[in-house]
């Protein structure tokens, strides 16, 4: 019942779901042949460059890989702050 | 590129390789070409994996051996000569591996020449590659018009398929199809091994087929008898649904659970109709 409960709210921990997990995220780094470490630089690059000309919540921006098919690609979420407000 | 000389035949080279040792290419190769040869077609397997001869076994014409591939690509025999006729199925035929060389022996245009010959004179020409995405490998799918990629549910048999598919796309092979080897229902059920549709998923290409694990599998190689030839083993029915699938026919995906099908979920996932 416990188990049923946590596959709903998609807790799945039985060892097919971690292997598919695990599976997704080593076959981003094979394909691209990008090393983690080096989507962690960039991120850091990208807030730099961006940060310069607007405000953006740097905390909150998320680089990632994602694929359609086996196309594979860089996605960047940079969440912009509201404008201070013009008194 | 050649171009094949006025042939009244033009057979279809289909390359079985996989990235990861062990996850049953050979098995396959056999079983299909069996199957094949079962409906009428006329084929002929290659066996590429040179220094480690296996289909011979695995067809049960190991001792008939007198030449091999190397002979024939370096022009100590003719190609018929090269050429062992199956006992029980007499429009199959094997042209083994050398066992004492390696895979140097054997060049990609070697292979292309081979393959244009062959197609000449047979429907089907299926050629298991060796482990591994080197020199082997690339002389295996060189004259692949069709190239089925196996694997097993696992992690490590499935990111090796991913490698080899990514270097079957890049030789402009692709797109690969997909075979899932030693598929066990029962622990797909207990949700302890990847289901076809994950793997599917993670490989984004086409499945051809799906085998289940069966010990008779194993039974069936001990004798060098292809477990397809056995007309009530449901192993057998899925390497003859994958034969008619590669000859154009719609077959629907065997219900692997017997009851409740998730395999009929993927039939209708990538439109082969599957059934209740």
């Amino acid at each position: 019942m416990k188990k049923l409960f946590e596959r709903m709210l998609g807790r799945d921990d039985r060892s097919a779901n971690q292997a598919k997990e695990r599976l997704k995220l080593v076959l981003i780094h094979d394909r691209t042949d990008i090393a983690p470490g080096v989507l962690e630089n960039l991120r850091d690059e990208i807030i730099g460059v961006i940060s310069r000309h607007i405000d953006i919540d740097t905390s909150a921006v998320r680089l990632e890989m994602t694929h359609e098919g086996r196309q594979q690609r860089l996605i960047a979420d940079i969440p912009l702050l509201p404008a201070k407000r013009r008194r | 590129m050649r171009e094949s000389v006025g042939s009244l035949m033009t057979g279809k080279v289909v390359t079985i390789t996989s990235g990861k040792g062990g996850v049953g290419k050979t098995t396959a190769t056999a079983n299909l070409a069996a199957a094949l040869a079962l409906g009428g077609q006329k084929v002929v397997c290659v066996d590429a994996d040179i220094g480690l001869r296996n289909l011979d076994l695995i067809l049960g014409l190991e001792n008939r051996i007198v030449y091999d591939l190397v002979d024939v690509v370096e022009g100590r025999c003719r190609l018929k000569q090269a050429m062992i006729r199956h006992k029980q199925l007499p429009n199959l035929f094997l042209i083994p591996a050398a066992q004492t060389r390696d895979k140097n022996a054997v060049s990609p245009s070697d292979m292309m020449r081979l393959g244009d010959d062959l197609r000449a004179e047979y429907d089907w020409i299926l050629i298991d590659s060796p482990a591994g995405i080197e020199r082997g490998f690339r002389n295996a799918i060189a004259p692949a018009d069709i190239v089925i990629v196996i694997t097993n549910p696992e992690v490590s048999a499935v990111r090796d398929a991913d490698r080899i598919i990514g270097l079957i796309e890049a030789e402009e092979k692709g797109p690969a199809r997909l075979v899932i080897n030693r598929l066990n229902p029962e622990m797909v059920k207990r949700g302890e091994m990847l289901t076809p549709e994950d793997v599917i998923e993670l490989l984004a290409i086409t499945l051809i087929g799906v085998i289940p694990e069966d010990e008779s599998v194993v039974i069936a190689s001990n004798r060098g008898t292809p477990i397809a030839l056995d007309e009530k083993n449901y192993a057998g029915q899925a390497f003859r649904n994958i034969a008619q699938r590669l000859t154009g026919q719609e077959v629907p995906f065997l219900d692997l659970e017997r009851k409740d099908g998730f395999l009929g979920r993927i039939s209708r996932m990538i439109g082969l109709g599957g059934k209740a």
